[in-house]
């Protein structure tokens, strides 16, 4: 498949807000059971979910760039029951609202209780929010996903893999982006993230090379036999019906060599798990707290290639009716 | 229940590309809008089309066999693009079983593209939205044509009537009795789509010729074998005329 640059953002810049906000939550759930000093003031969560709130929003602009027609965008909501772009599409700004909430009621100090569990412990708002807002992210990790390995003949995509990959990815970043936002926010809390982050990534690193290898074991369902349904071995593509380009020479290739697909797949493993690994863990000894900032980008660089790959592997069996030119 | 579909019998196409000339006329004139060209006559000329013949080569030399093979959307029975479709502009119809696009509701993600295993659909890029072969829905229920013509130009086009159409959930419709005689398939049966539109194989056609061939067996009167031999001695033709 072609790999459409808003595509490749919108996934990698939801998944680290969607990250960022998990790895908030954790914060305070942590400080809520006394694992952790509750973070000074209210400002690392507020300015925290005004992060997470960027880069959902900036997920979503994006997205508008791979519509031909993004006027209309407000069409996508009606067709929830079958189809999982359509519930990205309301899943997404869902998730905006309720970390734009949280925000919000850290920032005014909001926190009425709405209930008390028989233990004693108080539900107050910004904890019923957080519980909304992380069934929510994983409900996007989730959406996001299934637009992908939804589709039966794209095979290299058709794996729970690529669910859990969308997850511990976003994940990961989202942790590392916490991590060197709490560098700046809440310096107690920069190895508890980076720990996380490290973690994640880790797992991740473990998730997607079992998805590579996997995608390397594939053989393909469909070929020119049963493309075409002529049963004999040897059949070959004369003339695939016109000179020059279409959509379907375009949209489903990325238009590189094996060699550039190799590279980006070394590039993959080395920014989004590597490096990034090797800061956090040098974090985490004490060296100084800017190699998190560094990790972070690397790490979401390294996404994009990620990405990238993710899309250029994906081989459609269209593409058996389009081989040869005349 | 009615399905429409086309059925192609790849024995007697000839790959003319008729099928594909008509088919971009007709919907390129249409209530919908042009179908977009680009630099028709530059270098690299591109453009939406419905409907491609392809050429494709059998065996190995000498012994080939080229199979030109049209494609266009199949109809499926059970379409995978249209459940992904967000908006719902990718519907099937529930009379007669055609896949269509509504253009007005598209939003041009292409995702339904990505969804269709054959690559039947083919964006505008001058209109953003998908587009796809419709069968010729605004031809087939045409009141105002003449009843021969209700049908997809494609198939008025063919000039060797390797193209049928008909309703295949009819069991007497010609289509039906097409695919059943001479074992039509469909395409990549491995994905489950059940497409409606059917190929009907190449087929041998060798020739026999039987002694009542030669001899005429349907001559009523039987005198074939009756008539007169005359011996060379007895007098020629030219004799009997010249009486």
């Amino acid at each position: 498949m072609r790999p459409d640059l808003s595509v490749l953002l919108l996934t990698t810049l939801i998944g680290a807000g969607q990250g960022l906000f998990l790895a908030l939550f954790t914060v305070q759930l942590y400080a809520l059971a006394g694992l952790l000093p509750p973070p000074s003031g209210h400002a690392f969560y507020a300015h925290g979910s005004l992060i997470a709130l960027a880069f959902l929003v900036g997920g979503l602009i994006a997205s508008f760039f791979h519509l031909g027609r993004p006027e209309r965008a407000w069409r996508t909501a009606a067709k929830w029951r079958t189809s999982w772009l359509s519930r990205e599409v309301i899943v997404l700004p869902a998730l905006m609202g309720v970390v734009f909430l949280y925000g919000t009621a850290h920032l005014a100090g909001w926190t009425p209780v709405l209930a008390t569990l028989p233990s004693g412990l108080a539900i107050d708002a910004t904890l019923a929010l957080g519980t909304a807002g992380t069934v929510l992210a994983f409900a996007l990790f989730v959406c996001t996903a299934m637009i992908y390995a939804c589709l039966p003949f794209l095979r290299e995509w058709a794996s729970p893999l690529t669910v859990l990959n969308y997850t511990l990815l976003g994940g990961a970043s989202g942790f590392t982006l916490a991590a060197a936002f709490a560098v700046a926010a809440a310096p107690e809390l920069t190895r508890f993230l980076a720990g996380w982050a490290f973690v994640l990534t880790l797992l991740g690193a473990v998730s997607r090379v079992a998805s590579l290898i996997r995608n390397a074991r594939l053989k393909p369902k469909s070929t020119l036999q049963t493309a075409i349904g002529i049963k004999h071995p040897r059949i070959a593509q004369k003339s695939m019906g016109f000179l020059g380009g279409s959509f379907n020479t375009r949209e489903f290739f990325h238009g590189r060599s094996g060699a550039v697909l190799r590279s980006v797949k070394w590039v993959f493993l080395l920014a989004a798990f590597a490096v990034p690994l090797t800061l956090l863990a040098l974090a985490g000894f004490g060296a100084p707290a800017g190699l998190l900032v560094a990790a972070f980008f690397v790490q979401y660089l390294g996404l994009l290639a990620e990405r990238w790959f993710f899309f250029a592997q994906a081989n459609h069996p269209q593409n058996l009716y389009y081989q040869a030119v005349a | 229940m009615t399905q429409l579909a086309l059925v192609i019998d790849l024995n007697v196409c000839v790959g003319c590309h008729a099928c594909v000339t008509s088919c971009k006329q007709w919907n390129t004139s249409g209530a919908a809008g042009p179908l977009a060209d680009f630099e028709p006559y530059g270098k690299d000329p591109t453009g939406a089309f419905f409907n491609r013949v392809q050429t494709f080569e059998v065996g190995e030399f000498p012994n080939t066999q080229t199979v030109h093979f049209p494609k266009s959307c199949l109809h499926c029975e059970d379409p995978p693009c249209v459940p992904v479709c967000p908006t719902g502009a990718s519907y099937k119809r529930e009379a007669d079983g055609i896949v269509l696009v509504d253009y007005d509701k598209c939003i041009g993600c292409k995702y339904c593209s990505w969804a269709c295993p054959y690559g039947a659909r083919e964006v505008d890029e001058e209109r953003k939205v998908m587009t796809k072969c419709t069968l010729c829905v605004d031809r087939i229920y045409d009141q105002t044509l003449p009843e021969g013509e209700r049908r997809p130009a494609c198939v008025m086009a063919c000039p060797t009537s390797a193209r049928l159409f008909g309703d295949i959930h009819d069991p007497e419709s010609v289509v039906s009795q097409a695919i059943r005689d001479n074992a039509g398939y469909q395409l990549m049966p491995e994905w489950g789509t059940h497409p409606a539109n059917h190929y009907l194989p190449r087929r041998k056609t060798p020739m026999h010729i039987h002694e009542d061939e030669l001899a005429r067996t349907d001559n009523p009167l039987k005198v074939d074998g009756l008539l007169p031999k005359p011996a060379k001695s007895e007098p020629s033709l030219d004799d009997v005329m010249s009486w």
